[in-house]
């Protein structure tokens, strides 16, 4: 089942990840489905990461992490965060298909960073639910 | 599930090479890989195990130009065949586009090739997905053995095995010197593209 977005809706949800993520300091964020499609993205312009291999490894990663979870008896973890040296990752779910996906250095707090990934995905949750598909 | 970006005018499509262990999966990827290295701008990724056996999947970005005015990223993927592995497997098909199904022609591997096409059709069913309204191409791997003496199976047998109800098409090839893996991947973004035409029309 191939699916498409609007312009209007994709504007918008690039502006969210502008305001509410890079414009405090994220590095790079993007948003994907879980077959590893790259819905949109966005960066501070300073790094170039190869964003379709990291959305290839981290639907992969999710999708290993949920079976995880449902064999330990959860219905699934829905945000999961990889620490490292100085950069870190952050990956919160939303709705059933879509992943939000935060590189963020340790200049920004994970805490200021869950409250403002929290904003953001109530703010795309809302786009992406009026997402048509073909 | 191919996703089409109408601000980049670009669609994602993803092929997943599936079969059974040791058939040659990967190596039709590294091939495609070494073949088109200047067209290809990122690295290929693998995740194998110590006895470099693939443990989760391998992804091969590939860009192969416009199409009716959108850029057409294709997505290379490959599965881990051995057996156990059969979660994972699932976990790479979700939202597969079109198939290559790599089938081991060596004699001794013929039930092994059965059983992983029914393992496709068992983990597509699993995503609401029917083989046979699904873009599949076979390939029927490892041709270039025959020279060694190696007893492979006939290409009516295999066809009889694994191609009967699907009537797909199919290549006898060789992934280790590259004979017919091009002719493959053709085939299956032509497929693929076509059916994602019909379905967004």
């Amino acid at each position: 089942m191939s699916y498409t977005l609007g312009q209007n809706q994709l504007d918008n949800i690039e502006e969210v990840m502008q305001q509410e993520l890079v414009d405090i300091g994220v590095r790079c964020v993007f948003l994907i489905d879980m077959a590893g499609n790259i819905i949109a993205n966005r960066d501070d312009g300073k790094i170039k990461h190869d964003v379709y291999s990291l959305a290839a490894l981290a639907a992969g990663n999710f999708g290993a992490v949920s079976a995880m979870a449902k064999i330990i008896g959860e219905g699934e973890f829905s945000l999961l965060f990889h620490k490292g040296k100085r950069e870190n990752i952050h990956f919160n779910k939303i709705i059933s298909d879509f992943l939000l996906i935060t590189i963020f250095s340790n200049d920004l707090s994970l805490g200021f960073l869950r409250l403002k990934v929290n904003e953001a995905v109530e703010k795309i949750k809302q786009e992406l639910e009026e997402m048509h598909a073909p | 599930m191919a996703f089409v970006n109408p601000k980049k005018k670009e669609v994602q499509v993803k092929i997943v090479y599936y079969g059974p262990g040791r058939g040659g999966k990967t190596t039709n990827l590294e091939y495609i890989y070494k073949k088109f290295r200047q067209r290809i701008k990122t690295e290929m990724v693998t995740i194998k195990t110590h006895g470099d056996r693939t443990l989760f999947f391998d992804f091969l970005p590939f860009d192969i130009g416009k199409v009716n005015g959108y850029d057409i990223k294709i997505q290379l993927y490959t599965v881990p065949g051995q057996v156990k592995y059969n979660a994972t497997r699932r976990l790479v098909l979700r939202g597969v586009d079109g198939i290559v199904f790599v089938a081991d022609a060596m004699e001794v591997r013929r039930e092994k090739n059965i059983l992983s096409l029914k393992n496709l059709q068992e983990n597509l069913a699993n995503y609401k997905k029917s083989i046979f309204k699904t873009p599949v191409v076979l390939q029927y791997n490892k041709m270039d053995l025959a020279e060694q003496g190696i007893p492979l199976l006939a290409l009516e047998t295999l066809n009889q095995d694994l191609n009967d109800k699907l009537k797909t098409p199919s290549y006898g090839a060789s992934a280790l010197v590259g004979s017919n893996v091009v002719t493959t991947l053709k085939k299956i973004i032509s497929m693929t593209i076509s059916s994602i035409i019909r379905e967004l029309k």
